[in-house]
């Protein structure tokens, strides 16, 4: 099939940038050489392949990005979006296969050589420093030798002429992650690049955020210049990119017009299959509350941490509570204020199954029939050098048989591996390996299966489907909302909001350490959730559309 | 063409086994070249090294002798490396227990005390050795302080207090002014094997704790704590487990048995307190402990492989004038390349031939 695409020539051109392009037609699934107009693409790879070892991340992977659009890379965790957009921009070399730039073949020896070409890039995890002002981490990642005080000028310039909003001269540690972002995104900009890559970037804003970072993309593709989008956000995609291409195991599946794609068409695409409806929980009857927070605060156990300030929640059986909030708004804070990792001097301030548990360690609640998820899997949620049996033993050894007068009962680990590898579908090479050779959805399904299995009154869970396939995801929702249907009390932190509608009961938000009112899931539209993650009160703003109808 | 260094997916089991002897085939390399430039036969050395200790009878009674200290501290540091611990001063804690056992040995001495001396002695070294090397473990825990560095420091500390009672207060008044004890009594003495040999009833304690540590390591739960402190203590911390703890109840076990081989070396092969009657036990007994993988059985071999470069040192000095220093030489490069292997249980070598590229950027 053949789109013919007409580019928008701006109105005005852009302030910072130098080059100009020309407006032409071209075809979006045309062969190499099959192109009608002779300019070439702004980048092209040819048969772009990435070998670790065995495994190829990348199989000749041909990719066509042209100025002026939004293209978006689509894929399931492990499909090699990474590994493609780390060549591109010069962090790995290829081991087959080329890259051509502007109709040339490059071989880029690392990120500056990407940058002076014309290549940006903002990634998924910020690297900024904390402790320095906005200016001087852009300053840092700038390759250029201005001044420091034109270097500042022209990032208030940037920073204006795009509505990105940032004062210099504030330490990043005061910032929002959406304000981090947006250091990120205008470091890329003010060198000028005809080619910005986007890892994930709406992972980490509200709603809100999230339309104000389109209105710029847009912007930013009026002026010419060309945008990867790596997403795996499928109503996102369609709303922005003009283009999609689709990855999965490595392989280009397809490059489609996403906004003639269905959102499940989309998604077939990129899983290869039709993913599992969740099934949405029948005859869950709320019981006693078995979760109780009372007033807790808590002050931060590291420099720049959050606050925990007066939360106080119930949760009883039968019952999921989802917490949104954008990450770093102290969700990591309250997990380890409810898991015991960090004790509360006032034991009332948690109660599980009706025991002031404040003061009790881990092993305590967990004895008290509470279960905990961590968001990260290997590190906190397992040892991963260690096998997985070894791995069932360190949170099953306080309660679940596993240990008979100190002495470890091997038989009873490796039973807890088995049941949770059937229950749960892990896949694995082996038996018993090491819990850092499963992929992430194997080990997730596994580390919420091994919690599981123990038949928890409690469960607290953060991210539970975060960086898991599709596939895995489904399971991990489904086992969640039975384990509600058998009466446990289950708490879900989460920062997907689709996720927490489609399996919590009641939603709340965290910002700057405090806790909403939970709102009734049916009630809580993404608006309202958006302006809640924003730290506006539903009130206020409520109170301001009355004054102002 | 260039030779990369590739993560495997999971760590090899057969380079983990595999990796202390490649250590020892390097070193064995290293110490050629090194007799070849002091000028000595590389063969003869190595064969006075390696060989001729094992071929008589004596001498392999004094392997095993020299190797009951060595496995028995390493044990002891193998815990406390494993929960990620340093404890780098088990050659004070070693001292510290000699002289508390000694005590009991000296303040007894010429009375008609009965069996129990030596018993005594063994649970006073072992509990002394225990109590010094809590200094560090406390200070680590209580106020962050290096343990590196605090045990280290107390090692000289330990040196120089025996130093000071071999040459007061204890100082045998037969002993023509040389700084050393009177010989220990019998009931104060570790008792031998064999009549008229040298092997000792610490080597039976030596493998009685090989044993302990593999059970505790293998299959109790304190074990397991230890091990998953040091592999990923956070996820130890969401476990329930608390590090701090283990760090104390780790260096507390490995001075005790620190404590308990020093009291065994004077009471047994020694048979009284006097200055150097450490060669470094201590120190060596770190490489034994990396050397044997921080296995309680790779431990064992290990400290009979470096139990013999002291016995092979000896012979080698005698036989050929070779320096007794070369042997702490040997066992340094040893340890250097016991560590370097080590990366190949997480890494392999790989030789890649990335594609040969025409141009180089376009600007």
């Amino acid at each position: 099939m053949t789109h013919f695409h007409t580019l928008r020539r701006g109105s005005n051109w852009p302030t910072i940038g130098h080059f100009t392009m020309q407006a032409h037609q071209r075809m979006l699934d045309s062969t190499p050489d099959g192109l009608n107009s002779g300019e070439p693409p702004l980048l092209r790879t040819i048969g772009l392949t990435k070998s670790y070892g065995d495994f190829l991340a990348n199989d000749s992977i041909d990719i066509d990005i042209w100025p002026g659009e939004i293209h978006a890379l689509l894929g399931e965790n492990g499909a090699g979006k990474s590994t493609l957009v780390k060549a591109i921009y010069g962090l790995i070399q290829p081991s087959a296969g080329e890259i051509r730039w502007q109709g040339q073949r490059i071989v880029l020896s690392g990120p500056s050589e990407a940058r002076s070409l014309g290549i940006g890039m903002v990634f998924q995890h910020f690297s900024l420093f904390d402790n320095l002002t906005v200016a001087e981490n852009v300053a840092l990642g700038l390759d250029g030798r201005e001044s420091f005080k034109d270097m500042s000028a022209r990032l208030e310039q940037v920073s204006k002429t795009y509505g990105l909003p940032l004062d210099p001269k504030r330490e990043v540690w005061q910032l929002s992650v959406g304000e981090r972002q947006r250091i990120e995104i205008v470091r890329a900009l003010m060198q000028d690049p005809k080619f910005l890559i986007l890892d994930e970037p709406t992972a980490v804003l509200t709603p809100q955020e999230a339309d104000q970072l389109f209105v710029v993309l847009e912007r930013l593709k009026a002026e010419g210049r060309a945008i990867l989008y790596i997403s795996h956000k499928l109503e996102e995609v369609k709303r922005l990119c003009d283009t999609a291409t689709i990855l999965r195991g490595g392989r280009k599946v397809e490059t489609c017009d996403p906004r003639r794609e269905t959102a499940a068409s989309l998604a077939r695409m990129m899983v290869g299959s039709e993913i599992k409806e969740v099934k949405a929980a029948s005859g869950r009857k709320t019981t006693v509350p078995r979760l109780v927070v009372n007033d807790l605060s808590l002050a931060p156990g590291e420099p720049h941490g959050v606050r925990l300030e007066h939360i106080s929640f119930e949760l009883k059986g039968g019952e999921i509570l989802g917490i949104a909030g954008v990450a770093g708004n102290g969700q990591d804070e309250l997990f380890a204020a409810l898991s015991g990792e960090r004790l509360s001097k006032d034991p009332g301030t948690v109660v599980i199954e009706g025991i002031a548990a404040g003061h009790l360690s881990i092993t305590h609640r967990r004895r008290l029939g509470a279960a905990f998820v961590p968001e990260e899997r290997l590190g906190h949620g397992t040892a991963p050098r260690m096998k997985l049996s070894e791995n069932a033993l360190l949170t099953g050894h306080a309660a679940s048989g596993m240990v008979h007068r100190g002495f470890i009962d091997t038989a009873a680990t490796l039973k807890t591996v088995d049941r949770a590898t059937e229950t749960f579908d892990v896949r694995k090479a082996k038996r018993d390996p090491e819990a850092a050779s499963l992929s992430g959805g194997n080990l997730q399904k596994f580390i919420v299966g091994r919690e599981i299995l123990r038949n928890p009154a409690v469960l607290v869970v953060s991210q539970p489907t975060w960086g898991v396939d599709a596939g895995a995801a489904a399971v991990i929702r489904q086992a969640l909302l039975d384990l509600a249907i058998a009466g446990a009390a289950v708490l879900v932190t989460s920062q997907d909001l689709d996720e927490l509608a489609e399996i919590a009961d009641r939603i709340a938000v965290m910002f700057h350490g405090k806790l909403s009112a939970p709102l009734a899931t049916r009630e809580a539209t993404r608006e309202k959730l958006g302006l809640l993650m924003g730290g506006s009160s539903l009130e206020l703003e409520e109170a301001a559309h009355a004054a102002g109808a | 063409m260039q030779l990369v260094l590739e993560k495997r997916a999971e760590r090899s089991g057969t380079i983990a086994l595999v990796s202390p002897l490649i250590a020892i085939g390097l070193t064995v390399v290293t110490m050629i070249i090194l007799f070849a430039i002091l000028g000595k036969n590389p063969l003869l050395a190595l064969h006075a090294y390696f060989i001729a200790p094992l071929t008589d009878g004596y001498s392999l009674q004094e392997i095993a002798v020299k190797a009951t200290p060595l496995v028995m501290i390493a044990i002891g540091l193998s815990l406390c490396y494993l929960a990620n611990a340093w404890n780098i001063g088990a050659e004070g804690q070693f001292l510290v227990g000699a002289v508390a056992g000694s005590w009991i040995a000296v303040k007894t001495q010429g009375t008609d005390a009965g069996a129990w001396v030596l018993p005594a002695m063994l649970v006073l070294a072992a509990a002394a050795g225990a109590l010094y090397a809590l200094i560090p473990a406390i200070c680590k825990v209580k106020f962050g302080a290096s343990e590196i560095l605090t045990s280290l420091m107390l090692v000289y500390v330990a040196d120089l207090f025996l130093d000071y009672l071999v040459r007061g207060p204890w100082r045998d008044p037969n002993g023509f002014n040389f700084p050393t004890t009177a010989e220990f009594d019998p009931v104060a003495t570790v008792p031998l094997l064999i009549e008229g040999g040298r092997l000792h009833l610490g080597s039976i304690i030596a493998l009685l704790v090989v044993a302990a540590a593999a059970i505790l390591l293998g299959r109790t739960i304190k074990g397991f704590e230890i091990r998953v402190v040091g592999a990923a203590p956070r996820a130890a911390r969401f476990g329930g487990f608390n590090a701090n703890q283990l760090i104390v109840l780790t260096f507390a076990v490995s001075g005790a048995l620190a404590g308990l081989a020093g009291i065994i070396e004077v009471a047994g092969p020694i048979g009284h307190l006097q200055p150097g009657i450490s060669p470094g036990y201590g120190f060596t007994a770190i490489i034994v402990a990396f050397l044997g993988r921080l296995n309680p059985l790779g431990i064992l071999i290990a400290g009979l492989f470096l139990a013999l470069t002291f016995i092979g040192g000896e012979q080698a000095q005698i036989a050929m004038k070779i320096p007794l220093d070369v042997t702490k030489v040997f066992q340094g490069i040893l340890l250097f390349y016991v560590l370097a292997c080590d990366s190949l249980i997480l890494y392999r070598f790989k030789l890649s031939f990335p594609n040969r590229q025409v141009a180089r950027g376009t600007h």
